[in-house]
């Protein structure tokens, strides 16, 4: 604990004064298994980005043309950087596009 | 409550210290409740404390007087203001009364009826309190009463305080 | 001095005269729930607020537990809050209480003290804020209506002293103090705002600079932000007294944070607060015209302990008695103060024999003859050199 700051040099009240600094905690590395999305399957219906509890669901403008020839414009994508792969997205999933990975073999 | 209150607010008026406190039984209109005034002008120094050897006794309601300690601790030389159509020596023989105490009585029911219109005698009884004890001043009871009750309201209770100032028999 | 005489007084109760002030003080937002004897304060601001009188946002809330709540965000903020409670209303707030001294907010709330149920009592005693002594807040007791105006406007300038950012209580009695009229010099705006300026000293929230409040904090966190909280809270005794000190130069009017009455030569003396302690005077002005040479100390701040302030001067007596208007049931001694004066001198060299009185629970009457018995009491173990060893229950019928 040597390291950690005296109370004198910290903030009072347990406030913290950096905006956003909580971007550095990198909870990614709490997963056991990961959700991998098929785009295929997908039919972007937004529910896994509205359930994720990390807000880890990203919806990326970027174009996809299954094989099947169906497009769209936007694509969703994990941000494991903060996905704790709590698997809420994969239940959720009504076209079951999501799998759950186990992270280590 | 209200007159308590406002013999302090006219007594601080005249420069005075004073201290106005009721002793609740609950804050409902027409309960019993017994009221505390102290005035002095010579210390800051007062107990916060009912008050046991009065000089002055005010009784609101004549249906009081059948409660036995109205009188208890009534200084010698003490004034007792009863708020009835009796007349101070009635009144005097009736609750055995001994001399060294003043009697006044003011038919306060009668003045608030026939001035405010309703039997709320606060402010005609401190009309009679004044001219029967030179406690406070007329003028400052006045003030007082129309500061509490602005507008129409004020009117009427002024009308019930010289009313009864006019009326009250000391006996 | 001769323009301060010839100030014009107000007759005001001690609820009004809370009232007034927080009108001084041009507070920004107000939040409470009625309760029984606290009402008028709230009442006489709603006033002031729909007469526009004052420029503060009335939030009228739904429980005690919302009236902090909101008091709390608003602060948090950068706005100049206050609430009123009193008894149940302070014990539903009390898990508040607690994040307001931690999130260090200076908060500024009045309390009309009352007793606590079961069984339901309206009237007046100390329980509700001994109840809320360990909650990290700063508690002044008032003796008066003037000085109960002249404290609010205090509390503020000690509140957001950059040093302490603690909330503050100030309490007085119920009914005897809340309901009694009496004169008082009310301070003016402009004149209360150059003892406590409007000025944002503590951490805000602010959307063009934003911050984090109300974290959880593990185990190699929570322990120092407490002991922050244990330093602001001593820095609030130097703070209290400066406040207090400067209020005296400009309005002519203090009151120290421990008050003496005749205790120069004093053999025996009471500690006491709030309204107690004019009728402790009387009855010391009394005992001494029979024989006993009796004083009169009076605790104004109760938070933070002015503990040396307090030994320094009972130097001299050889009997302290302590009057306790709460009862700490189960406790060593069952009168709070009176564990709180005994651990004050314990580390002390001087040891005067130490006696607990509980007096006026649920507002029973004590007059001026039973503190003139107590005093009296003090003088017969100040003889015999020790204390009863439990406290004397005054005026109980046994």
């Amino acid at each position: 604990m040597g390291s950690l700051p005296k109370w004198n040099e910290l903030p009072p009240g347990g406030i913290i004064l950096e905006p956003g600094s909580s971007l550095r905690n990198k909870t990614g590395s709490w997963r056991v298994i990961r959700p991998v999305i098929d785009q295929e399957k997908c039919v972007r219906c937004r529910l896994c980005f509205l359930y994720c509890p990390d807000a880890a669901i990203l919806e990326v403008d970027e174009e996809y043309t299954t094989k099947a020839g169906r497009s769209y414009t936007v694509t969703y994508k994990v941000n494991y950087d903060y996905c704790k792969g709590c698997g809420i997205c994969a239940n959720e999933c009504p076209v079951k596009a999501i799998e759950m990975v186990p992270e280590v073999a | 409550m209200t007159a308590s209150e406002l013999v302090a607010v006219a007594a601080i008026k005249e420069g005075k210290y004073a201290l106005a406190f009721p002793e609740f039984g609950a804050e409902r209109r027409g309960a019993p409740v017994r009221a505390y005034t102290r005035i002095t002008a010579e210390t800051t120094l007062i107990p916060r404390t009912p008050v046991l050897e009065p000089d002055i006794v005010v009784v609101l309601d004549s249906g009081l007087l059948g409660l036995p300690d109205v009188l208890q601790g009534i200084k010698k030389g003490g004034l007792l203001l009863v708020n009835t159509k009796a007349k101070p020596s009635e009144l005097r023989a009736r609750l055995g009364c001994s001399s060294d105490i003043r009697v006044a009585t003011v038919d306060a029911t009668g003045i608030a009826l026939e001035t405010i219109r309703a039997p709320i005698v606060n402010t005609a009884i401190l009309g009679a309190l004044v001219r029967a004890s030179n406690v406070v001043s007329l003028e400052n009871i006045i003030e007082a009463v129309k500061e509490r009750f602005p507008g129409r309201v004020g009117e009427v209770n002024v009308e019930a305080v010289k009313k009864a100032y006019e009326k009250v028999e000391v006996g | 001095m001769a323009q301060q005489l010839l100030k014009k007084k107000l007759a005001l109760s001690s609820n009004y005269a809370v009232a007034y002030a927080v009108k001084a003080l041009d507070v920004d937002v107000i939040a409470a729930y009625p309760i029984t004897p606290q009402t008028h304060v709230v009442e006489k601001l709603s006033e002031f607020a729909a007469n526009g009188e004052i420029d503060a946002e009335m939030i009228h809330v739904e429980s005690e537990h919302s009236a902090l709540s909101a008091v709390i965000g608003a602060s948090a903020a950068g706005a100049r809050v206050f609430t009123a409670t009193a008894s149940q209303g302070l014990a539903l707030m009390h898990e508040v209480l607690h994040i307001a001294s931690g999130m260090r907010l200076p908060i500024v709330m009045s309390i009309a003290t009352r007793a606590l149920s079961a069984p339901i009592s309206i009237w007046n005693d100390y329980s509700d804020v001994m109840n809320a002594r360990d909650t990290g807040w700063i508690i002044y007791f008032t003796s008066s209506a003037q000085e109960t105006h002249d404290t609010v406007i205090q509390a503020y300038r000690v509140a957001e002293n950059p040093k302490v950012h603690l909330p503050v209580m100030v309490a007085y009695d119920g009914y005897i103090m809340s309901h009694t009229v009496e004169p008082v010099e009310v301070v003016e705006k402009d004149e209360a705002l150059r003892y406590a300026p409007k000025k944002v000293t503590w951490p805000k929230l602010d959307p063009d600079q934003p911050i984090t409040m109300g974290t959880i904090t593990s185990p190699d966190w929570y322990y120092e932000f407490k002991y922050q909280q244990v330093v602001a809270m001593r820095e609030a005794l130097r703070a209290a007294e400066e406040a207090d000190k400067e209020y005296g130069r400009m309005f002519g009017r203090s009151y120290g944070v421990v008050e003496g009455f005749m205790l120069e030569d004093a053999d025996v003396a009471l500690i006491t607060m709030g309204a107690f302690a004019n009728t402790a005077k009387v009855a010391a002005v009394e005992a001494r015209k029979r024989g006993v040479k009796a004083g009169v100390l009076r605790l104004r701040l109760y938070r933070p302990f002015p503990r040396d302030a307090i030994i320094k001067m009972l130097s001299n007596v050889s009997a302290v008695g302590v009057v306790d208007k709460a009862i700490s049931f189960g406790a060593p001694v069952e009168g709070p103060v009176f564990n709180e004066v005994a651990g004050a001198f314990y580390s002390s060299d001087n040891k005067p024999v130490l006696v607990s009185f509980i007096a006026g629970i649920g507002q029973r009457t004590v007059l001026v003859e039973d503190f003139v018995s107590m005093f009296k009491k003090l003088l017969d173990y100040a003889k015999v050199g020790r204390g009863p060893g439990e406290s004397i229950y005054v005026g109980v019928r046994a």
